[in-house]
């Protein structure tokens, strides 16, 4: 009786608990959280586009941006992303070595996008446009400094990840490890063409 | 050539596109060409029309977007069968929501709130 009701029920329900290969689902996972940072950095987009234009008397973007340094910038921004697909592409074809050298190059990129971010800072805070200056700095600052603190972190991770793939190899593990990050730099990249388009070209115009 | 070939098959039955080596040359050179020309046209001063150079410069700005979306992080509607893509328009469809209406609510918050019309207001309800 009790026979005949499982077998039954095998039509309709899986009994045993199937399973998944470990880490099938997390990129999909971690895409679904670079979707909740890319809602943060909306909300950080409309308050730049609501107090964007509230200068206090103070500088406006015409005053303080430098183009050229923000192209420069961007350059370093695009060939970090490119040497990082070259590092997919190296741990793909299972080459520890190359996977390391381009990991190391991405991180150099990244370092130059970092130091010459961190030098518009320090400029903009000396000449007395610091966050605290207007409503138009203050969102500046905020959003330009959330994506550098990704890239910060980013880079942060990135190191994690040389030593992880030093000590262990290119097991499973890391290369899912790889893929996350291969996702989190190339997102940020994203991000930053929001950044350079709508506060620094359209500030320009 | 074939080894290539097979390494490519091996990495579908995975489920995880990770490109070649064209697709990403051919990505970082759109890339370029579509950074390239807003920053030139803004350096050089822009069209007549600011609304025509904004507007152009935030089209360049969508269609690199999606060059990256493509070409670095290798979207297409059959990854995780369907539910990366479907996650992503959500998003977009929240983002853009999110900022126009901000954007709206505020422009027309500020417009209502001159001084001067406060003023005519305080005039109207003198009389």
């Amino acid at each position: 009786m009790s026979h005949a009701t499982t077998d039954t029920m095998r039509q309709y329900w899986e009994l045993e608990p199937h399973h998944h290969p470990e880490g099938a689902s997390t990129s999909l996972g971690f895409w679904v959280y670079l979707m909740s940072d890319c809602l943060m950095f909306a909300v950080l987009f409309a308050v730049y586009g609501v107090l964007g234009t509230s200068f206090a008397a103070g500088p406006g973007p015409k005053d303080l941006f430098d183009l050229e340094l923000v192209a420069v910038n961007t350059a370093m921004l695009l060939l970090s992303s490119i040497t990082f697909g070259f590092a997919m592409l190296a741990m793909g074809k299972g080459d520890q070595r190359g996977t390391l050298r381009w990991l190391a190059v991405t991180l150099f990129f990244g370092l130059c996008f970092l130091a010459i971010e961190l030098y518009e800072f320090h400029h903009l805070i000396h000449i007395g446009a610091g966050p605290q200056r207007s409503g138009f700095l203050s969102a500046f600052f905020t959003l330009v400094g959330t994506h550098g603190l990704h890239v910060t972190f980013g880079s942060i991770w990135l190191v994690t990840l040389m030593v992880q793939i030093t000590r262990t190899g290119l097991i499973p593990a890391n290369q899912r490890r790889m893929v996350c990050l291969s996702m989190f730099w190339h997102f940020l990249d994203v991000i930053w063409i929001g950044v350079f388009t709508f506060v620094y070209l359209l500030g320009m115009i | 050539m074939s080894a290539e070939h097979a390494h490519a098959a091996h990495h579908d039955d995975h489920g995880h596109d990770h490109g070649s080596h064209a697709s990403y040359i051919k990505g970082f050179l759109l890339s370029v060409i579509l950074t390239a020309i807003p920053f030139g046209l803004v350096m050089a001063g822009g069209f007549e029309s600011r609304a025509l150079t904004a507007v152009t410069v935030i089209g360049f700005a969508v269609v690199q977007i999606l060059v990256h979306m493509v070409y670095f992080l290798h979207m297409n509607g059959k990854q995780e069968e369907g539910w990366t893509m479907l996650s992503t328009i959500f998003t977009v469809v929240v983002v853009v929501i999110l900022l126009a209406g901000s954007l709206w609510v505020m422009y027309h918050m500020n417009t209502n709130m001159m001084p001067q019309m406060d003023h005519e207001l305080m005039q109207g309800f003198g009389s």
